[in-house]
């Protein structure tokens, strides 16, 4: 049995959804939690129902809000305190940013985006993509503990049946240290909607949208089913689209259960990025297109005519 | 003012990946090396910032193989001053490469006021090389940046979350920048760059001389295997207009029924 501390980001009154998905595989361990920031009494429920025991609250000054120095440090402080085999978090934004600064801090090794993992004993065994998926690899980290380790968001999947733990929430008081680089304000993005790397369903355009707002189609199709919009590279570089919505390898590398590919060819450095989509719907009207090798439902057509009938279809069965 | 610049090379995007035959990594033999492309941004900021005082020196400094030196020279036909190179044919780990890096950077003997590198490197997409090194050297750092202005010390920058939201950062001189796209446009590099290039000095170390060994490696990876091949899917011709309809309905009762993804 490892002892195990996941880290949990709280988006107001949720916990992240990797945070879960992480848990949830963790059974049959010592299992913590570190969070900062208010934690509601459904955070609790949620992290327990999920296998959290000991709940640690991590507070102190300039902790409120997130920056990299201050939570590293902080995090830092709190595991020298307390001894842990592995420290786990999603590789969301803010994971990516934060976790090998802490682990730079420990000393540790840490493995980036696993998409899977089984322990052997006390030795996590992970799995990950290398060339955005292109290859994947066995990983396994060495040297002092704790053991660093990030899990792709979407990869695992919620357990269907999690066993729960105690959910013990207590304060611990840790310190900031000294923050240098300092957030002075937070533009929000043009949608309030799931980012790609988190979204369970993107419908995606590629070069054949022609024009940005040309778009819109796709946007309403995403309200009808919830999902979140991307774009090809090709979309990107001809300026139909924002390179935060460019998935790829030189974009976000996604797994949602429902991708739809709009008039999208399948350049290889696309099909990297999204290959490991549950389900993968390509409309193009290029029967030849390699993006159908990867499809489990292909539609050779106009995605101009072929996405409104589908919004309409989806509307239908969803109402 | 000094400023280093990370850089990586990395096989070209649209290399097709096979594994080698006793699965450590990949095969290398054909492949066409790149810079990074994340690596090109943050060349391309340490040269704006010389353009507007030449008085800046900029050095490149690479971790890997010298039988390729396409990204060292790539940067220096661009306009970098120098490179540094720390040989090793061995494939190193983020904190193997993060030390070796600090370790280059102080060899030097100039002190860095900024750090540039890309975010992240597209071979094994670890994200923690920009991190682990500011740490490493003491300084703050900040990811994924797509915008970058400097006033005195003062340095300004925005970082791209989720959603593309932003988060607006202001720190003092020395910091770790890791580029994001949308920051700039890579410049070309020019003939008459490229000439000049072979003069520019370039500085090698072995992995030694910046006190790297075995020891440093706390990452271990096996197995290197490509992704299993789904069966191929099921696919419908919708070019005529008159069975649309019937297509994407049945498309879709597909995605409820077969794949219970709707």
């Amino acid at each position: 049995m490892a002892k195990i501390l996941v880290f949990s980001e709280i988006n107001g009154d949720r916990v992240k959804n990797v945070t879960l998905e992480i848990l949830g595989r963790l059974s049959g361990h010592a299992i913590d939690v570190a969070a900062f920031g208010n934690l509601s009494s459904s955070v609790i429920s949620d992290l327990a129902k999920y296998g959290a025991n000991n709940i640690h609250n991590l507070k102190g000054a300039n902790l409120d809000k997130y920056s990299p120095e201050g939570w590293a440090n902080a995090l830092q402080d709190f595991l020298s305190k307390n001894s842990y085999d592995y420290f786990i978090a999603g590789s969301t934004s803010l994971g990516k940013d934060l976790i090998p600064r802490v682990a730079g801090m420990m000393n540790s090794g840490m493995a980036t985006e696993l998409t899977n993992f089984v322990f052997e004993g006390e030795t996590l065994k992970g799995t990950r993509p290398m060339f955005a998926g292109k290859c994947l690899t066995k990983v396994e980290v060495t040297g002092s503990k704790p053991h660093f380790v990030t899990i792709r968001p979407n990869a695992l999947g919620l357990v269907e049946s999690p066993k729960a733990g105690t959910g013990t929430k207590t304060d611990a008081n840790v310190n900031a240290g000294n923050i240098r680089a300092i957030i002075k304000d937070i533009v929000k993005g043009a949608s309030e909607k799931l980012d790609l790397t988190e979204a369970n369903i993107i419908v995606s355009g590629g070069r054949a949208m022609k024009d940005r707002s040309n778009f819109k189609i796709l946007h309403e199709l995403a309200d009808v089913i919830g999902a979140t919009v991307g774009a090809s590279r090709a979309a990107v570089d001809s300026g139909h689209a924002d390179h935060s919505m460019q998935v790829g390898q030189t974009g976000k590398t996604v797994s949602p259960s429902l991708y739809i590919a709009c008039g999208i060819s399948g350049a290889i450095q696309h099909l990297a990025g999204m290959r490991t989509s549950k389900v993968i719907v390509a409309i193009n009207t290029d029967p030849d297109a390699p993006i159908f090798t990867k499809a489990d439902y292909g539609i050779v057509g106009d995605l101009f005519k072929i996405v409104p009938i589908l919004k309409e279809e989806l509307a239908a069965i969803l109402k | 003012m000094n400023i280093f610049v990370c850089v990586k090379q990395v096989p070209d995007t649209e290399t097709k990946v096979i594994p080698s035959g006793d699965g450590k990594y990949i095969e290398t033999s054909s492949i066409k090396w790149i810079m990074n492309p994340y690596d090109e941004l943050a060349v391309e900021q340490a040269l704006l910032l010389k353009g507007s005082d030449a008085t800046i020196n900029v050095t490149v400094v690479r971790v890997g193989s010298v039988k390729d030196t396409e990204a060292l020279r790539t940067a220096m036909a661009m306009g970098a001053d120098d490179a540094i190179i720390v040989e090793t044919d061995e494939i190193l780990d983020s904190y193997m490469t993060a030390k070796a890096l600090k370790a280059a950077i102080e060899k030097s003997g100039k002190s860095p006021d900024l750090i540039f590198s890309g975010k992240q490197a597209i071979d094994d997409d670890c994200l923690q090389v920009p991190q682990l090194l500011a740490q490493m050297m003491n300084f703050p750092s900040v990811s994924v940046v797509t915008a970058f202005a400097i006033d005195g010390g003062t340095v300004k920058l925005s970082r791209e979350i989720e959603g593309g939201a932003v988060e607006k950062y202001e720190v003092t001189k020395p910091v770790m920048v890791a580029c994001n796209k949308g920051l700039n446009t890579p410049r070309y590099a020019s003939l008459p760059g490229i000439m000049k290039a072979k003069k520019k000095p370039m500085t090698k170390y072995s992995l030694a001389d910046v006190g790297v060994s075995e020891n440093d490696r706390k990452i271990k990876y096996s197995g290197f295997h490509l992704p299993p091949e789904k069966p191929p899917g099921k696919k419908f011709d919708a070019m005529d207009e008159a069975n649309q309809a019937k297509i994407v309905k049945e498309v879709v009762g597909l995605l409820r029924n077969e794949a219970k993804v709707i």
